[in-house]
């Protein structure tokens, strides 16, 4: 700026630093007038679910006054449901399905990455950029013709179809993220425990799963959500409810024709929304971390 | 390797001839190793991802009940058929507004939580994710409650300032607004976090150098903010453009298609016609559609996220 325009400005300066501060509550206002707004949208929907989950069934349909309040709420909802051996099913079906695939998931990728992020060879580049490629290939693409690999494995309406499958949904990302860790890691780590002579599995478990943790905890917590969540796949290859994860049944078994009963579904739905909302209660640094992670590590 | 030569240097001067021998196997080992340990890695990738893909574009090209080879048959007929049109007109009108709606709303967020002190961002932030960590199947059950017909909150909610009643999923237009809020809604606090994170790494001198040449609040998100955030606006615009896109549960749960197949998006339609009407050859041609989209999305992704390594390095 030229002393001359300078020069001009000079009174204006003084209006400027006077409004400043004004600028500033007036831009913390706007801040959380936002917030607020969003964050009332942003929970009306699990509220309005949790709303409904404790109303008897006469209070829904009796349609009297203000659908978002209730008047004698009742947990009656949440027992019937938890006494409905379908939904236990359901639940048991997702467990077994996300530990095992999450297990899976971690073996694999940790394995994967720690050689593509230490040991140089052959088409490990390549390999890296794979990976990441094929993060970005969606479910949706997939399932047809998985539905008819699947099925000629003899393993539709089976939840170990599903334990097959969904590592296609939670490898990728989790190797991927892994790879950015484990790079991040000063070689002189390495280099030391090679001097002292340790082996490569001692070092990826002496050094590296250690020292990575925070990353491992954020892949898991990933492959957690996103097994948990699944809903293409079982919907391709499960159809009888008796295999069924939590979002598939509870989306389509509790939701019958004629007869809907909203509380009832809105308690499973909550209930089965649960555990991935627990651990990102829980843990939610190491949730987002695993979330920016894929787009800011690597 | 500075590791292989160290390892070298403390053996002993007389027996470097072994050692080289040792150090030659040592690397060979090595490299064996690592391509064990990736192998399972190796498996998923082509045995899951890309041999279904080849699989799929196999599978497109055959008859009906799968006997004969058919060529492009199947995509022929979708081409003659209106609503196949019809569901690559929703896919991308879909995709394309909820992905800007998307976009905006995660910027408008992020800049609103960046104003605020940094000791209470963490339960906005907190709260503010909650629809991205609910299971989307199980958030659009709930939605879906909340339009039905007969009684629908949000309708109670617009009565009172005297809005006549939407008839949300049951008009195709509302149907598909009522598609993109849902997908907005749970996708918007992902785009937060990101340009959250993407605005707390901007330095601080930047600001306070604009500010010294008398920089405006619009020029400063102009010159010095959108340059600094570009990269990583192009790869989340993008990776969601490939996930909307492909959307499948909120299609399934909210309209399952209808009213009269005008809500179908490509994976739905897919799914309607390869799983639940047995047509798996035509199935996989409707989702092979996604192909070319994702294609050029994937490709601009990776060349954003390799750039945006190099920068960091």
């Amino acid at each position: 700026m030229s002393a001359t325009t300078a020069g001009r400005d000079t009174p204006g300066i003084y209006h400027k630093a006077g409004s400043l501060r004004a600028e500033r509550r007036w831009a913390l206002w706007t801040a959380y007038a936002s917030l607020i707004f969003a964050a009332v949208i942003f929970l009306a929907p699990p509220f309005y679910m949790l709303i409904t989950s404790l109303k008897t069934s006469g209070e829904i349909a009796g349609m009297a006054g203000n659908p978002w309040l209730v008047r004698d709420p009742t947990l009656e909802n949440y027992w019937a449901i938890l006494g409905n051996p379908l939904f236990r099913q359901f639940m048991l079906n997702s467990i077994i399905v996300t530990a095992c695939v999450v297990a899976l998931t971690m073996v694999i990728s940790i394995l994967a990455a720690f050689a593509l992020a230490r040991m140089r060879f052959w088409g490990s580049q390549v390999l890296a950029t794979g990976v990441f490629l094929t993060y970005l290939v969606p479910d949706t693409l997939l399932f047809i013709p998985l539905y008819q690999i699947v099925g000629g494995l003899g393993l539709l309406n089976s939840i170990w179809g599903l334990v097959l499958v969904y590592p296609t949904l939670t490898v990728p990302f989790c190797t991927w993220i892994m790879i950015g860790y484990f790079a991040s890691i000063p070689k002189e780590l390495d280099e030391a425990a090679l001097i002292d002579g340790a082996s490569w599995p001692q070092m990826l478990l002496k050094i590296f799963i250690p020292v990575a943790l925070p990353g491992i905890i954020a892949a898991t917590i990933f492959a957690f959500t996103v097994s948990w969540a699944a809903f293409v796949y079982p919907t391709a290859f499960v159809t009888t409810p008796d295999n069924m994860p939590l979002t598939i049944g509870v989306v389509s078994q509790l939701v019958r024709a004629d007869t809907f009963a909203w509380g009832q579904i809105m308690a499973g739905a909550l209930m089965a929304a649960l555990p991935p909302v627990v651990i990102y209660a829980f843990l939610m640094d190491y949730y987002i971390a695993g979330l920016t992670a894929g787009a800011t590590k690597g | 390797m500075a590791a292989d030569g160290s390892l070298a240097m403390s053996g002993t001067a007389g027996v470097s001839a072994g050692r080289a021998n040792s150090l030659q196997r040592f690397a060979r080992r090595r490299s064996t190793i690592a391509f064990v340990m990736t192998l399972p890695l190796l498996v998923v990738i082509v045995g899951l991802v890309a041999y279904p893909a080849a699989f799929g574009i196999y599978l497109s090209m055959l008859n009906r009940r799968m006997t004969a080879f058919a060529g492009t048959l199947n995509f022929e007929l979708l081409f003659e058929s209106e609503t196949f049109w019809m569901v690559a007109f929703q896919s991308c009108f879909f995709a394309i507004t909820a992905v800007l709606l998307k976009a905006s709303i995660g910027f408008w967020l992020a800049h609103m939580l960046h104003h605020i002190p940094n000791n209470r961002q963490r339960k906005w932030r907190g709260m503010l994710l909650v629809p991205w960590v609910i299971p989307p199947a199980l958030s659009t059950l709930g939605w879906w409650w909340m339009f039905d017909p007969s009684y629908s909150s949000i309708n109670w909610l617009l009565s009172i300032i005297s809005v006549p009643e939407v008839p949300w999923l049951g008009h195709h237009w509302w149907a598909r607004i009522a598609i993109i809020m849902v997908n907005v809604w749970i996708g918007a606090p992902f785009f937060m976090i990101m340009y959250l994170a993407a605005l707390k790494s901007v330095p601080e001198q930047l600001y306070e150098a604009a500010a010294i040449d008398g920089a405006t609040s619009w020029q400063r998100l102009r010159y010095v903010t959108l340059p600094m955030m570009a990269n990583i606006i192009s790869i989340t615009v993008l990776f969601s453009l490939i996930v909307t896109f492909a959307n499948y549960d909120i299609v399934r749960v909210l309209t399952n298609g209808g009213p009269r197949d005008l809500t179908h998006v490509f994976a739905s339609y897919a799914f309607q016609v390869g799983i639940l009407s047995g047509n798996i050859p035509r199935g996989a041609a409707v989702s092979l559609f996604m192909f070319p989209i994702l294609a050029i999305c994937a490709f601009f992704v990776l060349r954003s996220v390799t750039r945006r390594n190099k920068e960091q390095m």
